[in-house]
């Protein structure tokens, strides 16, 4: 991701985001055809997803709403979807501590996971970049993501239709998201935390509410941080 | 259908809310105060520990096939993550993965 050193940093931002366009664009036609059949008019839909701008926690909470469970249990289940931002939230701060509550505040409302894990990686491959150029580099992310977001709703609302099945879209996410992962997958102690991560989702996916994902991610991080310490002591003592 | 008298727009601005509070819980409460090493050293780990066990479901037993795993799926979820490996570059793991998944389907896999 290192091939445009030269533009600016919004625009790199946006370039390295572009493909996600094919992830987002399915995703939120889906949502809005499947909030306008549960019986959503178009300013809740809408409002969900310009104000939430989380698929899967709409997913949940819709879901939830057409099995007609109690507000807080909607509410319970579609945050716990969302737990994972609270990581991607911490993740984050050592790159974007550094600046006015305002600019920290806009940035939260788009912690998506693919402007948390493009900045991340972008921000690790550069670590002296300054504070001002990763967050251009940060919003530049989402200026193809956002906009596509909120018209594939609305386009999905109003249409009531996806694109149809063939083209497999349901498989840009995986594609995606492996394929920003691999290249993060340096040492050992990453491979390890990948592979706990793995094994436990599986194994844990029965939990529900993404129980099983929250569990496995944060057995994941202990792995690959006391893999870390564990080789840097043995490099210490040998 | 969502049942009728369903309080939506407390489930609307609920998870409004409390989306944006997850989402701001560090960046705007810790902010530029430093996190401890060891605090540190466990995030740095957070993409490889989420989006593998996030993906891994999907990969295995994708909701197109309900569920049953499928070898086109399969091979290029592989093929993606062996390229993203091998060339560290997110295009052309993207595309290396697109390729084979249209590629499979089309030799009627």
């Amino acid at each position: 991701m290192t091939r445009f050193q030269s533009r600016s940093p919004v625009l790199q931002g946006a370039l390295d985001a572009a493909p996600f366009v094919l992830v987002i664009g399915p995703f939120g036609m889906l949502f809005g055809v499947v909030a306008t059949e549960a019986g959503l008019n178009l300013v809740e839909v809408m409002s969900l997803t310009v104000l939430v701008i989380a698929g899967a926690a709409q997913f949940a909470a819709l879901q939830q709403m057409v099995d007609a469970a109690p507000v807080a249990m909607v509410l319970a289940t579609a945050l716990a979807v969302n737990l994972r931002m609270g990581m991607y939230s911490a993740a984050l701060t050592p790159w974007l501590g550094q600046a006015p509550l305002w600019k920290r505040a806009v940035a939260s409302y788009l912690v998506v996971d693919q402007s948390y894990l493009l900045t991340t990686a972008r921000c690790e491959a550069d670590p002296d970049t300054p504070v001002a150029h990763r967050y251009a580099y940060f919003f530049g992310t989402m200026l193809p993501i956002t906009p596509t977001w909120y018209a594939a709703t609305l386009a999905g609302a109003l249409v009531g239709q996806t694109i149809p099945e063939e083209f497999a879209l349901d498989f840009a996410m995986p594609i995606t998201f492996l394929a920003m992962v691999a290249p993060m997958l340096k040492t050992l102690p990453h491979v390890a935390a990948a592979l706990t991560s793995v094994g436990l989702a599986l194994a844990l996916a029965g939990l529900p509410h993404g129980a099983g994902l929250m569990v496995a991610a944060v057995a994941a991080m202990v792995v690959g941080a006391g893999a870390e310490a564990w080789l840097a002591r043995r490099g210490a003592a040998a | 259908m969502i049942p009728e008298g369903t309080p939506i727009w407390t489930v609307i601005f609920g998870l409004a809310l409390g989306t944006f509070l997850i989402r701001f819980s560090f960046l705007g409460i810790v902010g530029d105060r430093p996190l401890p090493v060891w605090l540190l050293r466990l995030l740095r780990y957070t993409p490889v520990a989420v989006i593998p066990g996030l993906v891994a479901p999907l990969v295995l037993f994708p909701a197109a096939t309900d569920g049953a795993p499928d070898a086109a799926r399969l091979t290029a979820a592989v093929v993606t993550v062996g390229v993203g490996l091998m060339a560290r570059n997110t295009l052309y793991a993207i595309a290396a993965g697109a390729l084979v998944l249209y590629g499979m389907f089309w030799l009627g896999f």
